[in-house]
């Protein structure tokens, strides 16, 4: 399955037999296919009790009694916990971080005590013998409200008549972040045209398919609790655990086997697993806690919910002279942590416009609170908004002044000779191929043969549309995102390299897997870089007993940082296992390399000594060394990038699709992806990310809406009435590569995980809009549902 | 999303089945393919005591024609009906329906029986068997009876079954040599039910219509046979024909809003079916054509 014809990317690391560049099948994809993956719920503990909560039916109410008797004697109840008895237990947090300045939130408890603030807040936790005993005591718990007045349009939470849902809060904005960069009003003053539009993006979830679970285990023996739970993080929820059950770091042992999916869903703290960690100290007993599918509607978190007004400023040239955006963005009534529901919104802010060479941007961005569940960082955090509003003003503003989509685009992105550069936010450049890759794209798609088609095809009634969205993707964050502003969130990982007896390979890494393929690209960068044969090399992840410390897997920044980190330890092991060779062979190090398990002559590749003998050696005859010889058969490094805050990548999409004027129905043709996202590792990885994300952004385009109701009920919380993307649906997606690495690591591989999402939905509204130009129509509402379609067509 | 506890007991014969029936009476529910039945007491939303499992009761499996009626046993399933020479030869309505049915898996289990019993009025089987014209053969302890569709769905999830009834079969009369059938549905994803859908069995005589029978899902609480019709049958259809049925179709239905679909969305997805359709089986797509501008 290794496909020889890939182009390799990476010169540094071009050793003899280097895994990087090839599509290595995953490791653990047999283990996977053969059903014996260890997802949380798999897992059973002795004395294992189960959790079911019982949730608030209101978006906002006064609890005034709780009576939880006739739950506590049905069958199987362990027991039955109040908000207010587990306050005793954990603690309460509030979701804000110093350097989003002016950021606020209320204290969020791990259940509610005496108010709910959106529909599916826990209010007891009721402990049974199984899942469903719990389920069935629950329902036997009463609950009574007192409904209050519910804020749910965000459009009217800030207006003085609304009541703020924290009165000591004050009002119900929770940030706010204005901008203002070059010579906005001046350049609005002097354009030829000005296009000014409000977009919409409905809120959505991230539907992962193995739900949130936990198990928690708390060892009263050993004062220690142990937390299985798939995280993308565990380091974090070991800190934050700690914190507040009042416990040392050391007392809490994270550990996250497989995970099936997370895209950002589980890099967040939620109460409910608070709750749970509480519950097992409580009552001294493994709790396990697996959301169904109501409840991960309801609580995991939410994203997008944006109504953005855009302005762009551009002359009949072509050339776009400014941008200015007033972003307004619901987050639910609690602002998530200890991330926070700020940094969509922030996002925004800094990266509409960024692909463009104009230096006027102005920006306002607010955030309000709102009886509903929280919204937090989803897959491409900000990026898909920020796309949509710059692509979708660039492209009404080249038809305004009648240019191709294209030729406005060649015109006015940043020149790809133009780096290192900054954007109107400040943010940095190291190395960007927007131009490069817009070629790339057209000749991919065969963009003058498909307007062709378009033109023929609209003379048969037949309305097909082209969209084009380039885009910037923020990966390999550092300290910026989270440690400067307080929060206990690494932004540098560790790899622990060690070379065994039999002369394999163990590797501890810090970064986790959830499905993407962490595992399959830490092995091959180890057996890269160490010379081994990847079958040698095993890799463990998710246990803050036992991998080094560091960030996990969120960001698109695990093989750019882990796999740095990968790098340089095998390097290093390698350099001490060349040592000890040296001894034994009575060579020079530098004269040695090792290669296909073995320590070889590099001219002649003559093999000197097999890895296995010298671990042999090693362990078993450390006698025969010489003195003073001794060997460390371990390394370990950790990386995170300095000099650039973030490792920005690029790239473009395109969507060809087709809208049934009739019906208002879009059927998604084609789409094809160009990104740049430095060193490939694992060219099949790195195309089903891509693929995957893509697949997100299509369903924020077209299917995937959590909506609520005025009372704040959300009212599509099942699989039936949330429409997921599925296969028979997507088109073709096709990607490409553009290669440029960062400087700032050796192995030069920037992320890739949110890259598809980030361009997708915006590629799409712009091909809808393409279609129906005809109609003189042109809609900035996602999703674009064939109502939305057959509204804006006056047809219904 | 656990079940509530329930009993469960595997009937052995369909005598057996309708004993347990009326000894458990309200509290017992039928179990077939478990499709439908299942999710909702997953969700909740059902709590049977008994669940009386008819899944081995092979009297109630199997698809035969004679003398031009098509019997259907109530645990086909929906993967058999997408396979079968008969059904194929005889109802290729059915069969075109079927492939729209949820998804592989689901028409693994999923049977005709509980499909109908279910009477969704989103589901695309009733509405064909009311444009089929078919009869429900229902068993009692009393013995058989037999219900025509038009009678048989009485409103969401509401069927002319008593608590202590089987659905045994399906009577599907073969259409004349020479009708034509058509099947359409607006969905949001494929294998999903439907925002409004068409069943439909016309007979052509040269260039007219003979005969029209346009049967609407997800347009109301149960299948709904168009009136409107009668202004398309026996006579030359033309643009004019055509916008008239439409105005009266319009008139004659009263469609739901939810979610998915408005009401006028409803209107208008059926006035486009009836165009698309009569343009369909007339084979004249100019008209489909003028519906659209
Ligand atoms: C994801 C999904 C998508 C679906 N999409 C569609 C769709 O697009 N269109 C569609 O039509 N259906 C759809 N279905 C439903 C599916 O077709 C079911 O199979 C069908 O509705 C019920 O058939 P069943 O044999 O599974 O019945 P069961 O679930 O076993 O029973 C359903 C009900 O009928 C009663 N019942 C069953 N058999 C009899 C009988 N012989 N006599 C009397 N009462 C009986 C039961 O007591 C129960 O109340 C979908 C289901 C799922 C899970």
């Amino acid at each position: 399955m290794i496909s020889s014809n890939q182009p390799k990317c990476l010169t540094a690391l071009d050793r003899p037999n280097s895994y990087i560049g090839q599509s290595v099948p995953r490791p653990n994809l047999a283990r996977l296919l053969q059903g014996r993956g260890q997802y949380v719920s798999d897992l059973v503990l002795p004395r294992m009790i189960h959790v079911a909560f019982v949730r608030s039916l209101h978006a906002h109410a006064r609890i005034s009694a709780i009576n939880t008797e006739a739950a506590r004697a049905m069958p199987g109840v362990v027991a039955v916990v109040t908000g207010r008895e587990l306050a005793d237990v954990v603690t309460p947090w509030v979701g804000v971080l110093s350097h989003l300045k002016g950021l606020k939130s209320a204290p969020q408890h791990a259940m509610a005590i005496d108010r709910v603030c959106w529909q599916g807040e826990a209010v007891v936790a009721v402990l049974a013998s199984s899942r469903a005993l719990a389920e069935d005591a629950a329902e036997a718990v009463e609950v009574s409200y007192e409904e209050l007045p519910a804020v749910t349009d965000m459009r009217s939470a800030l207006d003085p008549a609304t009541p703020a849902i924290h009165p000591d809060l004050g009002d119900n904005l929770a940030f706010e972040r204005n901008h203002d960069a070059g010579a906005v009003d001046a350049a609005f003053a002097e354009a030829d045209e000005v296009v000014e539009v409000e977009f919409v993006f409905g809120r959505h979830t991230g539907v992962t398919l193995e739900p949130r679970s936990v198990v928690a285990d708390w060892n009263a023996g050993e004062r220690r609790l142990i937390i299985y739970q798939g995280t993308q993080a565990p380091h974090m929820v070991q800190n934050i655990a700690a914190k507040h059950l009042g416990l040392a770091e050391q007392q809490v042992r994270v550990v996250c086997k497989d995970v099936g999916g997370s895209f950002g869903i589980k890099v967040h703290i939620y109460a409910d697993e608070m709750a749970t960690y509480g519950l097992a100290k409580l009552l001294r007993r493994p709790v396990k806690f697996v959301a169904d599918r109501v409840e991960s509607f309801n609580t995991d978190i939410h994203a997008r919910d944006h109504i953005c007004k855009g302005r762009i400023a551009v002359n009949r040239n072509g050339s776009i002279k400014a941008f200015e955006i007033d972003d307004l963005t619901g987050i639910g009534s609690y602002s998530m942590y200890p991330r926070t529901s700020a940094i969509e919104a922030n996002q925004v802010v800094n990266l509409v416009g960024g692909q463009y060479t104009t230096p006027n941007y102005r920006a306002r961005a607010r955030v309000v609170f709102q009886n509903k569940n929280v919204t937090c960082q989803y897959r491409a955090v900000g990026h898909p908004i920020a796309c949509s509003v710059t692509e979708g003003l660039v492209d009404l503003a080249a038809r305004r002044i009648g240019m191709d989509p294209v030729q406005i685009r060649r015109l006015n992105l940043i020149g790809d000779d133009a780096y290192p550069c900054a954007s109107p936010t400040g943010l940095r450049f190291e190395a960007l191929s927007h131009h490069a890759s817009l070629q790339k794209l057209l000749q991919m798609m065969d963009y003058d043969a498909l307007r062709a088609e378009q033109a023929r095809l609209r003379g048969q009634g037949i309305h097909r549309g082209i969209g084009l969205a380039s885009f910037i993707e923020v990966t390999n964050p550092g300290a910026a995102f989270y440690g400067v502003g307080g929060a206990r969130i690494s932004s540098q990982d560790g790899v622990t390299v060690r070379l065994d007896a039999a002369g394999s390979v163990t590797c501890y890494t810090s970064i986790t897997e959830q499905g993407q393929g962490s595992e399959a690209i830490t092995a091959q960068i180890v057996a890269s870089g160490l010379g081994v044969s990847i079958d040698r090399v095993r890799v463990v992840l998710g246990d803050t007993d036992a991998t080094p410390y560091g960030g996990g897997t969120w960001a698109s920044r695990a093989a750019g940082i882990g796999g740095e980190a990968a790098l340089q330890s095998a390097k290093m092991l390698r350099g001490n296992i060349l040592q000890v060779a040296a001894a034994i062979l009575q060579a020079r190090p530098e004269d040695l390399d090792i290669s296909d398990n073995a320590v070889v002559d590099p001219s002649s590749g003559e093999r000197k000594i097999e890895l296995s003998e010298l671990a042999r050696i090693v362990f078993f005859r450390p006698d025969t060394l010489p003195p003073g010889l001794q060997p460390e058969m371990v390394a370990t490094r950790h990386f995170v990038p300095r000099e650039y805050g973030f490792a920005f990548t690029n790239g473009i999409q395109a969507s060809w699709l087709e809208v049934d004027t009739a019906t208002g129905f879009v059927s998604l043709l084609n789409h094809w992806v160009v990104e740049d996202c430095g060193t490939v590792i694992n060219p099949q990885l790195v195309d089903e990310q891509i693929r995957g994300g893509v697949v997100q952004g299509l369903g924020a385009a077209l299917f995937e809406h959590c909506i609520y109701d005025e009372r704040g009920q959300l009212t599509n919380a099942n699989m039936a009435d949330y429409l997921v993307p599925m296969a028979a649906e997507m088109p073709d997606i096709a990607v490409g590569h553009v290669v440029t690495p960062t400087k700032e690591s050796e192995l030069g591989a920037k992320g890739a995980g949110e890259a598809g999402t980030a361009g997708a939905a915006a590629a799409v509204a712009n091909a809808v809009n393409d279609a129906l130009s005809p109609f003189g129509v042109s809609i900035t509402e996602i999703p674009l549902t064939p109502r939305v379609i057959l509204s804006a067509l006056g047809r219904i | 999303m656990k079940a509530p506890a329930f009993s469960y007991v595997r009937a052995e014969s369909v005598e057996h089945a309708l004993e347990l029936l009326s000894r458990h009476g309200n509290a017992a529910k039928i179990l077939s393919g478990g499709q439908s039945l299942l999710p909702a007491l997953n969700l909740r939303l059902a709590a049977p005591a008994v669940l009386i499992d008819i899944g081995r009761l092979d009297e109630l499996r199997g698809i035969k024609l004679r003398d031009d009626v098509v019997t259907i046993g109530a645990l086909t399933r929906h993967a058999d009906l997408l396979t079968s020479e008969e059904i194929s030869a005889s109802l290729p309505l059915l069969r075109k329906a079927a492939a729209h049915v949820a998804h592989p898996a689901i028409r693994n289990r999923g049977t005709i029986g509980g499909n109908l019993a279910h009477a969704d009025p989103a589901s695309e089987f009733p509405a064909c068997m009311l444009a089929l014209d078919a009869r429900m053969v229902i068993r009692g302890e009393g013995g058989e009876r037999r219900v025509n569709a038009r009678d048989f769905f009485r409103g969401i999830y509401e069927t002319a079954l008593e608590p202590h009834e089987l659905l045994a079969a399906i009577e599907v009369p073969r259409p004349q040599p020479g009708s034509r059938t058509y099947f359409h549905e607006f969905v949001r994803r494929s294998g999903d039910y439907a925002m409004t859908g068409l069943a439909a069995l016309a007979h052509v005589d040269g260039a007219q219509l003979g005969d029209l029978r346009l049967s609407y899902f997800a347009i109301s609480d149960r299948p709904h046979l168009a009136r409107a019709t009668s202004h398309l049958v026996g006579v030359e259809i033309t643009a004019e024909r055509i916008a008239e049925a439409q105005a009266e179709l319009d008139a004659e239905l009263d469609p739901p809003d939810d979610q998915q679909a408005s009401a006028a969305m409803r209107r208008h997805f059926a006035r486009l079916l009836l165009f698309r359709c009569v343009a369909d089986v007339l084979g004249r797509p100019e008209l489909a054509m003028e519906a659209v501008r």
